[in-house]
């Protein structure tokens, strides 16, 4: 197993320095003269100099990567040109935000998601099992930026129950969780499904009703129960693209998170907070992925040894 | 010489029919009956991108500043946006630049990705290396905030949306195109043309390639979805098509300001995006179903 564990992350590494390389490049790869771009056409020339100079923009480009990787090892990521805070500074409040909505929506997801892929699975080629499908494919096609809208129009400007926008009561994560969570509910829906109707094909499920045991205790305890840890996995591997997935939510909703941030940050010419959202994003993403590989390689034993 | 005169059991005469790969795919499609209706949806959305403009009467710029944010009526039947013009008539103009879109990111995105897939799969060693590492380097970022990134180096334009959804589509595709050849590569037809000595370049393309379009062919649809997806999204950020040509995601998002007063600004381009993505996954949920029922 430990083994298992060092080849998985040392096989990271390389991709982690590939990462940080192409994030480097950001900046570079900008058409134009970034300086110049950031500081705004009427600009003078002084003005675009101290912004080089600030950017670090005319020192040769290796020397330029080896200072932003001995930024990112010792905390100092630049600063944000729109507020003259350091980049920490700009992102550090919106984590909180963007963590609460990306648990809160996972939570339901997941625990919806398997119910109605338990249920199609059961009832496979009833009206149940096509009724589910349809919700699960319609929710991995809705754009998430409509049916936030739609539910905006529908509960809080029609009904009231759910303010429009904004982290002002608990209340308020109500609609951009569902709206968030609403493709991995249908990508978890469907895996369920399938998953189940595999194990429900095995021998110890047969072995299992020839006993006598009751439907729901063969259903919960034989066939979901192998299919638990690939469905967990599956979760697992979608925390990275629904973080992501906050930037049209909280756009949406006007939530003061990361998504939104990097939108922002874009419009105004921000690099550097750019540069360190699209690091966290990717990282966080890599991250999930290594820890999912290597729990999933634990609990299954055939992973580890291939 | 006694003569054989056994007559054949209707699964012999079956077996020696020829074989009609044609006629057999579209029997085990017209099966699917929310595939077919998908791709009878998505022909007529065809017909009204290319001829759509010409048979509205309506310009999709004219402003009416007599019909401000108007609702549903017999002279306008999905409503009147802020300037006065006609929501029907800029989503009928939409369809065309919408799909162009996505299947111009996706044409770009496959023929690269098959390229990649198909050399890597093929050759193996260095190339393979190569091509497997890029597409790691590039599934680290979800979709979304690939094509947010690119956008934001390149700067907003449907140009730019085009590249930043291609570059997003391309591992995708030379991923399963890899995992395609490699099996292909290993079928008795591709030994056999080995063996009486064909160039690697020729059994490349004239006996691997062809074997992997099933997979392309699925791979091409749930795409297109997605792009619709991706682009609307980007337009919505307002990093997509400028704010006065009629585009779904951009026109989402000025109805986004009237809420209140004009909800049917929201619901019809947001309910044109999802049936057409909805309709788009179908299809492709249907042609994998009856093209390769090993991955159903």
């Amino acid at each position: 197993m430990a083994r298992y564990v060092l080849r998985r992350i040392l096989s990271t590494i390389p991709l982690l320095i590939a990462i940080t390389f192409l994030i480097f490049m950001f900046i570079h790869l900008i058409p134009g003269d970034p300086a110049r771009l950031i500081a705004g056409m009427d600009a003078t020339k002084e003005e675009v100099e101290t912004i080089r100079e600030n950017l670090g923009l005319n020192k040769p480009l290796l020397v330029q990567y080896g200072e932003y990787m001995k930024g990112l090892f010792t905390g100092d990521l630049g600063n944000s040109v729109r507020n003259n805070a350091t980049v920490w500074d700009t992102i550090r409040p919106c984590f909180k935000p963007t963590i609460i909505l990306t648990i809160t929506s996972m939570i339901w997801a997941t625990i919806l998601g398997v119910f109605l892929g338990i249920i199609a699975a059961v009832r496979r080629g009833k009206p149940l099992d096509y009724i589910t499908m349809v919700i699960a494919i319609s929710g991995i096609s809705i754009p998430g930026f409509w049916l936030g809208l739609e539910l905006i129009q529908v509960f809080s400007v029609n009904l009231r129950i759910f303010p429009t926008a904004g982290l002002s009561t608990a209340k308020s994560y109500v609609l951009p969780s569902i709206t968030m969570g609403c493709g991995i509910m249908a990508i978890l829906a469907r895996f369920t499904r399938s998953s189940m109707l595999e194990n429900m094909k095995e021998d110890y499920v047969r072995t299992a009703r020839a006993k006598g045991l009751s439907e729901p205790a063969v259903i919960l305890k034989y066939a979901f129960r192998n299919s638990l840890i690939e469905v967990v996995t599956v979760a697992a591997l979608q925390i990275g693209g629904l973080l992501s997935g906050s930037v049209m939510t909280e756009t949406v909703f006007s939530i003061p998170g990361l998504g939104r941030l990097l939108v922002d940050s874009i419009n105004y010419r921000d690099y550097k907070v750019v540069q360190a959202l699209l690091l966290f994003f990717a990282l966080e993403y890599i991250i999930i992925n290594l820890i999912t590989d290597i729990v999933y390689g634990f609990l299954n034993p055939k992973i580890r040894y291939n | 010489m006694e003569e054989n005169t056994r007559q054949m059991t209707p699964e012999e005469e079956k077996f020696l029919q020829p074989r009609k790969p044609v006629r057999s795919f579209l029997k085990k499609f017209h099966k699917r009956k929310t595939a077919v209706v998908s791709f009878w949806f998505i022909v007529i959305l065809a017909l009204v991108a290319v001829f759509g403009p010409i048979v509205i009467h309506y310009d999709p710029n004219a402003a009416d500043y007599t019909a401000l944010l108007q609702g549903p009526s017999a002279r306008h039947i999905w409503g009147t946006d802020e300037f006065g013009r006609d929501v029907f008539a800029r989503l009928v103009a939409g369809t065309r630049l919408s799909l162009s879109v996505a299947l111009g990111s996706v044409a770009i995105g496959a023929a690269l990705g098959i390229i990649l897939g198909l050399l890597a799969g093929f050759y193996g060693g260095v190339i393979d290396a190569i091509v497997m590492r890029g597409s790691d380097i590039l599934f680290a970022f979800p979709d979304i905030l690939l094509a947010i990134a690119i956008v934001a180096i390149l700067g907003p334009g449907v140009i730019n949306v085009v590249i930043a959804v291609a570059v997003f589509t391309v591992p995708s595709f030379a991923r399963i195109i890899r995992s395609a050849t490699l099996e292909v590569k290993e079928a008795p037809y591709v030994e056999v043309a080995r063996s009486i000595g064909c160039t690697g370049r020729r059994i490349l393309w004239r006996h691997v390639f062809p074997g992997t379009v099933q997979s392309m062919i699925v791979n091409f649809t749930m795409r297109i979805g997605t792009a619709i997806l991706a682009s609307s999204s980007l337009s919505f950020l307002g990093f997509g098509a400028n704010v006065t040509e009629p585009d779904w995601g951009t026109m989402l998002s000025q109805g986004r300001n009237y809420l209140n007063t004009a909800p049917h600004m929201v619901f019809c381009p947001g309910a044109l995006i999802f049936f057409t993505v909805l309709a788009f996954n179908l299809l492709g949920d249907g042609l994998r179903d009856t093209l390769d029922p090993k991955i159903q």
